[in-house]
């Protein structure tokens, strides 16, 4: 006797084979804070960026020069029309200013900068021609944790990672067990299968809090993450997420008995929730047409409510929807799948 | 006497387009004690056979009793008696020996302790080493130790020696000698007639899903009547003896053309030979090739089927 139940033992040898296996490491605990760090990056909120503003050389472009000052947030060049214009060309300058009697702005109006260029010289230019202000106006800046891109990254990249690491640390595993015969040489000892699919869901969910618990804190240790709701929900959600998305895996790997056909199916169940249910940007962008078809997807029910969880302090029973959507897509996907799962 | 294995009129469709009959009525039992070998060309049904008595597959038709219990009823109590090693199984690469020894342990009521079963087939060294780091003959000897694991009245091994090399198979040949001594019943398939030569107390010879023959080694090989084979080839083209004439010399108990040669059966060589090489010194023939051997399981396999079991 070993004297060690098997349902252990098999958890056992499922994390130890997980923690020597790089790329697992790698995809499970490296990729997404990678991904959060170069893309918080990339979109971190700043200060509006100076406003680049060409002048052609004229009669006046000193007026105009001087008028729009660098403590208002302008960048001056004065340059003859030809290179005026290839400046603009090049998104170099946001606008070019050609003096004279009156004032020509020359701009492309599909770009907002240059928008945003054209409102503030001519506000600029018409204050020194000596336009007075009618209205007294008084500014509060409010720059929060909470409605930054990062905020709404992390939650998704969560998401994200429960999806993959479901499909693949389920599907992708019993796939390539039935391919090298161990679940048929398994299924010729007296293991239960109970103990052996929930060794599998068990070593899911150890993997799902420690990522969950990585990339929270480390959100809340470099970006200054607030959460809102409460750990608990969180980790409510993410176990119903996990349990979502292996029951999607096993039903996957149901039937399939080489690794090229799993990958492939995996892919095609993963790729719309991917693109569709706000992991790196709002579902709203896509037409109300669809808007249905994509609320019913498991991952965009499981993204909303951990955002809605983290960012707004969302609870369990007010989610409820959302939650019965999850609860709905893991039991069908784990009833069909056990249904029709092959063993050899 | 015990019996360990029973099946009567075992058969085995697998579903498709054409469905293909694997087993086509096969007898078999299999005494306790004894190491009992399965021996056939790839493609002869000695997995499908195994499978079936193993629980993994479910037979079309036929009765199969194993250690007097069935498939069905029994199923825990049966997994807990038996030791199965599949045909090329690839366990978990990144377990240690005595992980995965520890594991298949614990499914067994009665389990035995890792170390003892690598003492049992000389992977202690190895405890270690993760499993992919394993040569391929440690790996079979892994297999096998992951069927000792339950400490079976019955062990089940199919194939254990395909695709390793001379000194990987004589190591298994070691440990399946020793188990067999140790009084464990064995059921083995091959494709190699050596291996149930060496290894087997009985033998069934499988083509195409049935058993063409059953006995003991020494039976079978001289139920060709026999014990020796002569094999000859003469120089120049096209100018072989016909292979009838030569029937009548003296000791000679079959004759059979082969591509190379002619292949004949003889009781014994020193009377045959003689005449053998007087004949066609009469006939002006020079020889270009003489061999002579103690006939074995090959042979009576050629003789029952007229084809070489690694002809596939």
């Amino acid at each position: 006797m070993t004297g060690r139940h098997p349902y252990l033992l098999l958890v056992l040898a499922r994390m130890r084979e997980l923690m020597r296996e790089p790329e697992v490491v790698f995809w499970v605990f490296i990729f997404p804070i990678l991904l959060a760090v170069g893309l918080g990056v990339a979109f971190r909120n700043k200060p509006t960026d100076e406003i680049a503003v060409g002048v052609v050389a004229a009669a006046g472009s000193d007026r105009v020069a001087g008028a729009l000052s660098p403590d208002h947030g302008f960048r001056v060049v004065t340059v003859s029309t030809e290179e005026a214009a290839k400046l603009l060309r090049l998104g170099k300058v946001a606008l070019v200013v050609v003096p004279g009697t009156s004032y020509e702005y020359r701009y492309d109006p599909t770009r907002p900068d240059s928008v945003l260029a054209r409102l503030k010289v001519h506000d600029a230019l018409e204050r020194a021609a000596g336009r007075g202000d009618p209205v007294e106006v008084r500014e509060t800046l409010v720059t929060e944790p909470g409605a930054r891109y990062i905020d709404f990254l992390i939650p998704g990249l969560l998401g994200m990672n429960i999806m993959s690491g479901g499909m693949w640390g389920v599907g992708f595993l019993l796939v390539d067990m039935r391919s090298r015969r161990l679940l048929k040489r398994l299924i010729a000892t007296p293991m239960r299968r109970a103990d052996f699919l929930g060794a599998i869901m068990t070593s899911r969910m150890i993997l799902v809090f420690s990522e969950m618990a990585l990339l929270l804190f480390f959100g809340w240790l470099v970006f200054h993450l607030v959460i809102q709701g409460s750990l608990f929900t969180i980790t409510v959600l993410a176990a119903l997420g996990a349990f979502v998305f292996a029951g999607l895996g096993l039903l996957v790997a149901s039937r399939t008995a080489r690794i090229e056909t799993a990958s492939g199916l995996m892919n095609l169940v993963m790729l719309p929730m991917f693109v569709c249910s706000g992991i790196f940007f709002s579902p709203d962008r896509f037409p109300a047409a669809v808007q249905p078809l994509i609320k019913a997807l498991p991952l965009t029910a499981l993204n909303d409510a951990l955002r809605a969880t983290i960012l707004e302090g969302a609870t369990l029973p007010s989610q409820s929807g959302r939650i019965l959507l999850m609860l709905a897509w893991g039991l069908a996907s784990f009833a069909v799948a056990l249904k029709i799962f092959r063993w050899n | 006497m015990d019996i360990a294995i029973r099946c009567r009129d075992l058969r085995k469709v697998y579903e498709g387009k054409p469905p293909v009959e694997a087993v086509r009525g096969l007898d078999l039992e299999v005494r306790t004690g004894e190491c009992f070998g399965i021996l056939g060309p790839n493609g002869a049904g000695k997995t499908t056979t195994v499978e079936i008595l193993e629980g993994i597959l479910q037979a079309t038709g036929g009765e199969v009793e194993v250690l007097g219990l069935r498939w069905g009823r029994n199923d825990r109590a049966l997994r807990e008696r038996i030791g199965v090693s599949l045909q090329e199984t690839r366990l978990a690469d990144k377990l240690t020996v005595e992980e995965t020894l520890e594991l298949f342990g614990s499914f067994y009521k009665k389990g035995r302790p890792a170390a003892e079963v690598m003492a049992e087939v000389g992977l202690t060294e190895k405890r270690k080493s993760w499993v992919v780091k394993l040569s391929g003959g440690q790996r079979q000897r892994l297999a096998v130790a992951c069927a000792l694991v339950s400490d079976p009245d019955l062990l089940f091994l199919d194939e254990p020696t395909t695709g390793l090399d001379p000194q990987s198979r004589r190591q298994i040949w070691d440990l399946v000698r020793d188990l067999r001594r140790r009084g464990r019943t064995i059921l083995l398939t091959t494709h190699y007639m050596d291996e149930a030569e060496r290894l087997c107390d009985r033998v069934a010879v499988v083509d195409y899903g049935r058993v063409i023959a059953l006995g003991t080694p020494s039976e079978l090989i001289a139920s060709l009547k026999g014990e020796h084979v002569v094999e000859f080839a003469v120089n120049g083209d096209g100018r072989m003896p016909a292979p009838q004439t030569l029937l009548d010399l003296p000791s000679v108990r079959s004759v059979r053309p082969e591509s190379d040669g002619i292949l004949l059966t003889v009781g014994e060589p020193h009377v045959a030979i003689p005449a053998l090489l007087d004949r066609l010194g009469r006939e002006g023939k020079t020889l270009s090739r003489l061999v002579t051997r103690h006939a074995g399981l090959e042979d009576v396999f050629v003789a029952l089927t007229g084809r070489h079991l690694r002809d596939e």
